[in-house]
């Protein structure tokens, strides 16, 4: 069976349903309504239809030569999810999902967030479905994505912040499936990435695997050749899954998936859930997991929300296992450093969590040579982390503006020379 | 339901209903507010009129949990709750008493733990068996086959959203009793108990059930009353734990006492 075949309940030994039984029946319920989706032409042409007139899609590509001038001189190409509507890939999956749950006659959409994009995201599927929407936020995050918070108020959704456990994300996934469980007559639970139980890691890498089949076709016409590798950031993986996918079976580009390693992956402080993980099972799946020897999940760390989660998709596991894709560490300071690299030689601004990307793909730049095409998916834009990264860099101020280009190029070389 | 070797449990519960009611389940987690006093008020439960014990074991996320056990599991973890603190507390508790002790646990620290191995050192300690909210019998291949083993206990849920199908395979799969969700929801005090309840028991009696206990929202004697007219066991969990955290060992044994006066007839 080809790679890209894979159509779940298991990946290899990853994925299943370790959910309470009251979920079952909503499960199987959402399991026969994407089954038949899959196939109904008029689903696919409304899709396709809003991606074209409301998501922005296909989405165009961008090569960097300033940017990759700092990668060892390999041709980088940017798939731009950051263009979609909403910023981000989320979008794709959003929109499936959100026309399942009409099609399930469900009036009420909750969703999770970290980083506040999926939030995002659900929030306007919601508003133009005419749904009602509830977020549910880690505290944490609330805070660190202040402004994400109020664009899904303003469209209409409710935020509830989070202050069970952590009050990051894992947590936000817990209470959406209490919520999921109390209210499933009426809601749809829309989850945001590749993760959670049967049928949701392989209906979201569905709904985002047009990265991929896009992105391979026009790599293909620009350059006339498959790029030699891929790469994207991966928290619980879903823009990762849906770049990887159209690539699964060309044996001749390697892929990469890189994990936000916080202050080390050598720390305590990290969320490099493949790299330092074992398998265990979370949030209904079996896969692996940054867990106590009792099991307990143990709390991660990464300045990227949207990356700050100690699980990851079953499908990346088993990628992992079976040596297909490589899962690799960026630090919060790598993470960032690329962050400005990228705007300041490009001017394209990416979201902290794209930045972990676009870091592996400097490291792999220099492994690689100036002969490699890298193609990276640039899943979402920056605007968000403002906040942040004003912060970081000290650039709040406007007094004191920020200027010598290679500033963070030193640290950024440092931490390559000591990685490889 | 499985009857290769006699279930201690269900015998219980049987006795209760041959003598005209039912037979009271009562829930704490071990570890809560420490390990000590969650020992000395598990052995107050079955001081005082409570028929089979279920010790939750602290998870870091607990998804079927309302937000009283999730604040005393969390208490019990950061109190530096570890697994094998869980086994001491069944030896101690089934030492001193003679109700039987089920284990209530999420399903990675088993998984974690070693499926046989937990089997073994459940069963050393006392224990009768695993509650297991979060692993369907469709997912449970290792432990049908480590409970089957040793002769333990497996309670899985059924839910008024289950399939008669999946009614069917809960009752096969589950031995003791089968644990009847008496509402689409979470653990915690509710006012009424769903009468979805009483609908969802009858499909398990027709399904073959013979020991189906009924939780989530049961808080008082008139509550269990009710359940016990339909049902053969009833378990309360949230109001025991907020006695225990509010009063301490004392005020657990006085609301088990109260609960208790629910399953005379």
């Amino acid at each position: 069976m080809a790679l890209r075949d894979q159509l779940g309940p298991y990946f290899g030994e990853y994925g299943g349903r370790f959910v309470p039984e009251s979920l079952i029946a909503a499960l199987d319920e959402l399991d026969a309504a994407y089954t038949a989706a899959k196939v109904d032409p008029l689903f696919q042409e409304e899709l396709a239809e809003l991606h074209r007139t409301y998501t922005g899609r296909p989405s165009i590509i961008t090569e960097v030569p300033r940017f990759a001038a700092h990668a060892g001189g390999a041709r980088i190409i940017l798939k731009r999810e950051d263009l979609n509507h909403t910023g981000s890939h989320k979008i794709n999956n959003v929109l499936g999902q959100a026309m399942l749950a009409r099609r399930l006659g469900k009036t009420r959409l909750i969703a999770e967030t970290g980083a506040g994009q999926h939030g995002v995201a659900t929030a306007t599927a919601a508003a133009l479905f005419g749904m009602e929407c509830v977020v549910f936020m880690g505290e944490v995050d609330t805070e660190r994505q202040a402004l994400n918070v109020a664009r899904m108020r303003l469209l209409g959704a409710e935020v509830i912040p989070v202050t069970a456990g952590s009050r990051t994300l894992k947590d936000a996934i817990n209470e959406a499936l209490r919520d999921w469980v109390a209210n499933v007559e009426n809601t749809h639970y829309l989850l945001g990435t590749v993760a959670g139980p049967h049928p949701f890691p392989v209906m979201v890498r569905d709904f985002h695997k047009i990265i991929g089949e896009e992105a391979r076709a026009q790599v293909l016409e620009l350059t006339g050749a498959l790029p030699d590798a891929v790469t994207a950031c991966v928290g619980g993986g879903s823009n990762a899954m849906g770049i990887f996918h159209a690539f699964l079976d060309d044996p001749d580009v390697a892929l990469y998936g890189y994990e936000a390693a916080g202050d080390g992956a050598d720390t305590p402080r990290h969320a490099a859930t493949i790299t330092k993980g074992r398998p265990g099972v979370l949030h209904g799946a079996r896969s692996y997991l940054l867990q106590d020897e009792d099991g307990q999940t143990v709390e991660s760390h990464s300045i990227s929300a949207g990356l700050d989660y100690p699980g990851v998709g079953p499908e990346h596991s088993w990628l992992a296992d079976i040596g297909r894709a490589q899962y690799r560490p960026i630090t919060d300071d790598e993470a960032m450093s690329a962050m400005r690299l990228l705007s300041m030689t490009e001017g394209i601004i990416p979201a902290i969590e794209t930045a972990h990307a676009l870091a592996g793909t400097i490291k792999l730049g220099l492994e690689l040579g100036p002969d490699a095409t890298i193609l990276v998916n640039l899943s979402g834009r920056g605007d968000k982390d403002m906040e942040t990264a004003g912060k970081y860099f000290d650039i709040l101020d406007t007094a004191t503006p920020m200027v010598e280009v290679p500033a963070g190029l030193s640290t950024l070389s440092g931490s390559i020379r000591d990685s490889l | 339901m499985s009857t290769a070797t006699a279930s201690t449990v269900e015998a219980v519960i049987a006795a209760r209903k041959a003598a005209g009611s039912g037979a009271l389940v009562g829930y704490l987690p071990v570890g809560f507010p420490d390990l000590r006093t969650s020992i000395e008020a598990a052995v107050a439960l079955a001081e005082n009129g409570v028929d089979v014990i279920e010790l939750g074991l602290p998870y870091s996320d607990p998804v079927m949990d309302g937000p009283v056990i999730q604040e005393a599991t969390l208490t019990a973890l950061k109190g530096g709750f570890k697994l094998r603190h869980g086994f001491e507390a069944i030896a101690e508790i089934t030492t001193r008493t003679n109700v039987p002790v089920l284990l209530m646990t999420y399903w990675n620290p088993v998984v974690q733990y070693g499926v046989d191995r937990f089997a073994d050192d459940l069963i050393a300690a006392g224990g009768a068996g695993l509650i297991t909210p979060d692993l369907i019998p469709d997912e449970a291949r290792d432990w049908l086959a480590a409970s089957s083993r040793t002769g333990l206990d497996r309670v899985f849920l059924a839910a008024p959203s289950s399939t008669d199908a999946r009614l069917d395979q809960a009752v096969r799969q589950s031995r003791g009793f089968v644990y009847t969700v008496s509402t689409m929801g979470i653990t915690g005090a509710r006012s009424d108990v769903d009468v979805a309840a009483k609908t969802l028991v009858a499909r398990l009696r027709e399904a073959g059930a013979t020991s189906t206990c009924v939780g989530l929202g049961i808080s008082s004697p008139d509550q269990v009353r009710e359940v016990l007219r339909y049902a053969d066991g009833a378990i309360v969990g949230s109001a025991l734990v907020k006695a225990l955290a509010d009063g301490g060992v004392s005020a657990v044994a006085a609301t088990a006492a109260y609960l208790a006066t629910g399953t005379l007839s």
